[in-house]
């Protein structure tokens, strides 16, 4: 490579005004030309969905938003309603999955980072972890089906929940780990001189350094699992009413707008779409709380 | 570390209060010690009861029909023969028309981002790709059936069909009404949703490409293009491979997107416009309706093959990725 290039550089220098120079010259320079507005029309290509999805969720689900939607629950096909008890399951199922999948998610993060720096156990998990981070979620939801459903033997809004809480922990371990690690090691050996036991130097000085990148994770897990129907379809299946009963279905919002956009009924696809810009917001919203609250330092 | 501290406060002379504090200290940081341990286990734990879960429940399905399951095209709950051809074949051809779009976008953006992008551009268009990863999935599933599917089946599928009818092979392969929905539907809109993953991969490990080398071949007087095709892409082949299979081990399991616009139809058609449907399309819309013992263990059954195809494409890009780090000194 080197030498072609070296060849065709010092033939440029020494014969420039040759016709051959002059064209291959021109030959590269086309070259280059094509590959960088290529380029250009990749970047604004990718660029035209975002704007596309984000069009149509607002032309189609602004018109749907009225304050019903928070006040009343989903209809049956003909008559008006709202999404309250979809958006109530939803939080609740939501509130459930990242308590329980949180504290499991930074106390394993903790590990690997704090206890298990370089060692195999710490290795094989990080790997584990970055596969079960791209999962098919589906898959969670036939675990969870297989584990806790057909064992209690009815759907419930507690298997909802742990679908989620195992969809948080992956996200939530990468983060804390990443957050650890950028800790300098000098504040915990200043702790350590001062006699402080190790696990006291890591909650009151390691988690305190990297608190930040830590509650990142933690929103970036709870925009994730907010806009997850496919774990939920057959753990918290459906429920056309208002409920609290966490140990029946419980309706949430990604599987309500799934049945409503799919149900031949006008009404009940202009509350999808509405339900729909809502989950969108949220989650966009949350993403960008998020990097907001990520130190300029941690960010790549 | 408390061991030290223990020695230097006996040797001081130590009351029994200090002792007791000691001894707590003791106790708190193992339990701390081996509840962080019990959490990394359940990490792992949680991997190995997916792989065993996934494996009991699909037994019925597979002792009944044996290897036949995977080379079976048939699905018939009625007479209860089930075969995951067809949702195979669906899986693996919209993740390949999903790639075959998304790879050249992504690393075309990735090119723009490292080498032309202005600086102050560089982060709102990086969010905005992070803002398309985003979006649920189940917001490109009703914005596809909704809004792409009949743009596709009024301007762009009858374009294709008279565009290719004349051409060989490529006739049979973009064949038949314009449905609008279909695995080339589901393709693309699988391509919009992995172009994130892609992109932010391919332009992380394009940054690992030391400077020096970059200079040196501009100094030499390569152009930008030169530069990229001959110095940053054979350096960091590996990674953009990893982060291609990662793609790819989304698009594999994409579930709510795929399922609004396949059209769930269990047979294997020539034409790439015709439904078809995908192992998490046909879990997600069949699951709950399934009746018998026998259809709901195929359905499990097509999750294991699901995950365990997922399971080795995720596995080697991570490996990809992990030897590109360590090119690159990390």
């Amino acid at each position: 490579m080197a030498n072609t290039l070296g060849t065709s550089a010092s033939a440029g220098f020494s014969a420039a005004s040759t016709p051959e120079a002059q064209a291959l010259y021109r030959r590269r320079r086309r070259g280059n030309g094509i590959l960088l507005s290529l380029s250009v029309v990749a970047t604004l290509f990718g660029l035209l969905w975002l704007v596309l999805i984000l069009a149509a969720l607002l032309y189609k689900g602004v018109s749907g938003l009225s304050v019903a939607v928070f006040t009343e629950m989903t209809p049956p096909p003909g008559s008006a309603g709202g999404l309250l008890n979809a958006i109530w399951g939803s939080l609740l199922m939501t509130v459930g999955g990242v308590l329980i999948g949180t504290p499991i998610g930074i106390l394993a993060g903790t590990y690997m980072s704090e206890y298990g720096r370089g060692r195999k156990l710490t290795t094989v998990v990080r790997f584990i972890n970055d596969i079960l981070l791209a999962a098919p979620s589906i898959v969670i939801g036939l675990f969870v089906y297989e584990v806790m459903v057909v064992q209690m033997g009815h759907f419930s809004a507690w298997a909802g929940c742990v679908a989620l809480a195992i969809l948080v922990i992956p996200v939530v371990v990468r983060t804390t780990e990443d957050m650890l690690n950028l800790v300098p090691n000098q504040l915990r050996e200043a702790a350590a001189a001062l006699g402080l036991p190790r696990s006291i130097m890591i909650r009151h000085v390691a988690y305190k350094a990297a608190m930040s990148g830590i509650v990142t994770g933690v929103l970036l897990a709870i925009a994730r699992v907010s806009g997850e129907t496919a774990p939920l379809l057959f753990t918290a299946l459906n429920n056309q009413f208002w409920s609290s009963d966490m140990n029946s279905p419980m309706s949430s919002l990604p599987v309500t707008i799934f049945q409503f956009a799919l149900s031949p009924y006008q009404d009940w696809q202009s509350l999808a779409w509405t339900g729909a810009l809502l989950i969108t917001f949220t989650v966009l919203a949350l993403n960008i709380v998020a990097r907001a609250f990520l130190s300029p330092k941690a960010q790549k | 570390m408390v061991d030290a501290a223990m020695t230097g406060v006996t040797s001081a002379g130590m009351d029994s209060a200090r002792l007791k504090r000691m001894r707590r200290f003791r106790t708190g940081d193992a339990t701390f010690r081996g509840l962080t341990f019990g959490a990394a286990l359940t990490v792992l734990l949680l991997l190995g009861g997916v792989i065993l879960s996934l494996v009991h429940g699909s037994l019925p399905a597979l002792s009944e029909f044996g290897f036949g399951f995977l080379t079976s095209q048939s699905w018939n709950p009625v007479t209860e023969k089930f075969g995951a051809l067809s949702p195979i074949y669906g899986t693996i051809v919209t993740s390949f028309i999903a790639l075959l779009i998304a790879v050249p976008v992504g690393i075309g953006i990735a090119i723009f981002l490292t080498e032309l992008c202005p600086p102050w551009l560089k982060r709102p268009i990086g969010v905005a790709v992070e803002l398309l990863a985003g979006i649920p999935s189940i917001i490109y599933g009703i914005w596809g059936l909704f809004v792409f599917a009949p743009f596709f089946q009024t301007n762009v599928q009858p374009f294709l069909i008279s565009l290719f009818a004349p051409i060989p092979v490529l006739n049979n392969l973009f064949a038949g009404p314009p449905y609008g929905i279909g695995i080339l539907t589901a393709g693309f809109i699988l391509a919009i949703m992995v172009l994130p993953f892609i992109t932010s991969i391919t332009r992380d490990v394009f940054d690992t490409v030391p400077p020096v080398l970059k200079e040196a071949t501009y100094g030499l007087g390569c152009t930008t293009s030169e530069v990229v095709t001959k110095v940053v892409l054979p350096y960091t082949r590996v990674g953009v491979i990893g982060g291609v299979m990662l793609g790819l081990g989304r698009a594999l399991g994409e579930t709510m997107a795929v399922t609004f616009v396949i059209g769930n139809a269990h047979k294997i058609s020539a034409s790439i416009m015709a439904p078809g449907t995908t192992i998490s399309a046909s879990i997600a819309n069949e699951f709950t309706e399934a009746v018998g013992d026998l259809y709901t263990s195929s359905l499990i059954a097509l999750g294991l093959i699901l995950f365990i195809i997922t399971f080795i494409v995720l596995a080697g890009a991570r490996l990809l990725l992990l030897r590109m780090n360590v090119k690159a000194g990390n």
